[in-house]
């Protein structure tokens, strides 16, 4: 194609002017958000124009993990339910209260918190029990039982047997189902303890054992039944006898556990 | 009246006497007899006016297995061999073994469930969840405590899944109600997985056989023995 000569001057020297101008005029844009760009993929995806949000982004705060710290002591029974009931008037809720006293001193001098579902004669329910552990962060529920039968002298601990988590989309916990997304670490804070009891109660299992025991359903917290056998015998010395012992297992097996209380949702949690 | 009356009148009366004489230790023990005798509670009362589960002549012998308490460990179950005419419709037959089951066995010490305690219905739902729904003596007599709650529990279950095969859950009632608890432990809300390979896994409770490594090996041996 040909153009006349001065034509083709002026233009040219046009085009250079007003490139030069619209490189001069996008400097400062370019200068100011460099991180606007978008990448190819993205802006096949969308033609919708990148906005900046009105606020300051800050980056989220690293999850820290919860520590041991409380334990819930947990006397059965109580009230007009007196539970198990042997020889010589023993009473399984009499004797639970007790034995909540002596498990709270060995537990308060490892440097445990401790709070108890009652103090006297009363029976709270079993959601108002739960209810206490699950206001609490950094818990852990140890509910305390003496058996009608069994082998005299051995203790046992139980958990509840693996249930699917009932979370709603939200996160938040089904009540009912509240020990849920606890199982796996109820079952490893359940072996600590049974593994310190049977050092001292011979004829007690070595492992943590399973049964849906209602208590522990409700429970938002590493939770576990410890029951003693049983208000079969004769003399309540007998069972007396095996408190110190029973408390202080459960004080070590709940130090030997302390380091593994990693929090579902938790850095390091195991599913 | 002349003298003749008033004769045969005292005679009479003095026949009287005598008899009442002879009768009255007679009487005195039978009274004494009757008071030892133990009167039936409601719920044995309750149990004999349930209609029996009727048998049928015509129902073959099955051997089936009972899971009561081993004699080894009253703390274990331990599966006993027995002979009954049951039938093949799951319904009937879980009735039948669970009254078996009920009874005892001849060694009463080895019993899992109260022996106040009656069966008053069982309902079997097309997927496969028994109901069974028992008199309030399973609540009231069963032993409190966790472990001998999950005992008379796992007996009904691991019973039921040896002999009816159609049942896959166990949902317990007392006295056609939902109850929170058997005896103040355990957890009668849920249900029960009798049959650990039908039933789909659904949250429900497992109950779990309670026995020690050795009492199970045991037991395995005895009854490989039968």
């Amino acid at each position: 194609m040909r153009f006349p000569s001065g034509l083709f001057r002026l233009d040219r020297s046009v085009l250079a002017a007003v490139g030069f101008a619209a490189v001069l005029l996008s400097l400062p844009a370019w200068a100011q958000s460099p991180a606007q760009t978008i990448p190819a993929a993205a802006a096949h995806q969308s033609t919708a124009p990148i906005q900046t949000p009105p606020y300051p982004t800050v980056a989220p705060p690293p999850v820290q993990r919860t520590s041991l710290n409380i334990v819930v002591l947990d006397p059965a029974h109580g009230g007009t339910d007196p539970g198990a009931r042997g020889a010589q008037g023993i009473r399984e809720s009499d004797l639970v209260l007790d034995l909540t006293f002596q498990v709270r001193r060995a537990l308060e001098a490892q440097g445990f918190q401790v709070l108890q579902t009652r103090s006297g004669n009363e029976n709270p329910s079993f959601d108002d029990r739960s209810a206490m552990a699950n206001a609490q962060r950094g818990a852990v529920f140890v509910t305390l039982h003496i058996s009608s039968m069994g082998l005299p002298g051995t203790v046992r601990v139980y958990t509840l047997p693996d249930m699917p988590s009932r979370a709603t989309a939200g996160g938040i916990l089904n009540w009912d189902f509240a020990q849920a997304s606890y199982v796996t670490l109820s079952r490893k804070f359940g072996d600590a303890v049974q593994g310190q009891l049977v050092q001292r109660f011979k004829g007690s299992p070595s492992t943590v054992q399973t049964a849906s025991v209602r208590q522990l359903r409700t429970t938002a917290a590493p939770a576990i039944a410890v029951e003693l056998s049983s208000v079969s015998v004769q003399d309540r010395g007998d069972l007396n006898k095996m408190m110190p012992g029973v408390a202080d297992a459960i004080a070590r097996g709940l130090a030997a556990f302390r380091p593994s209380y990693v929090l579902p949702g938790e850095p390091g949690a195991q599913p | 009246m002349n003298g003749r009356w008033r004769t045969w009148l005292l005679v009479g009366l003095g026949v009287a006497v005598v008899i009442a004489a002879i009768y009255f230790p007679k009487l005195k023990r039978r009274v004494k007899t009757a008071a030892k005798i133990p009167q039936p509670s409601e719920e044995q009362a309750r149990r004999e006016l349930t209609t029996p589960t009727p048998t049928n002549a015509s129902d073959p012998m099955v051997k089936v297995k009972m899971f009561w308490a081993s004699d080894e460990d009253e703390n274990a179950l331990s599966p006993i061999t027995v002979e009954l005419a049951l039938s093949p419709e799951p319904v009937l037959r879980a009735k039948q073994v669970l009254n078996t089951l009920l009874a005892g066995p001849v060694n009463s010490d080895l019993r899992t469930l109260p022996p106040d305690a009656a069966l008053l219905a069982f309902y079997l739902l097309p997927d496969g969840t028994g109901v069974a729904d028992f008199s309030e003596a399973l609540a009231t007599s069963t032993p409190s405590g966790i472990e001998s709650e999950q005992l008379a529990v796992d007996s009904i279950a691991r019973t039921l899944e040896a002999n009816v095969p159609q049942v896959k859950r166990l949902k317990i009632l007392i006295h056609g109600q939902e109850v929170d608890t058997l005896a103040g432990h355990l957890d009668l809300t849920q249900m029960f997985i009798v049959n650990t390979k039908a039933a789909q896994p659904s949250g429900l409770s497992v109950p779990v056989p309670i026995r020690p490594p050795a009492a199970a090996a045991a037991a395995k041996s005895k009854e490989s023995r039968r």
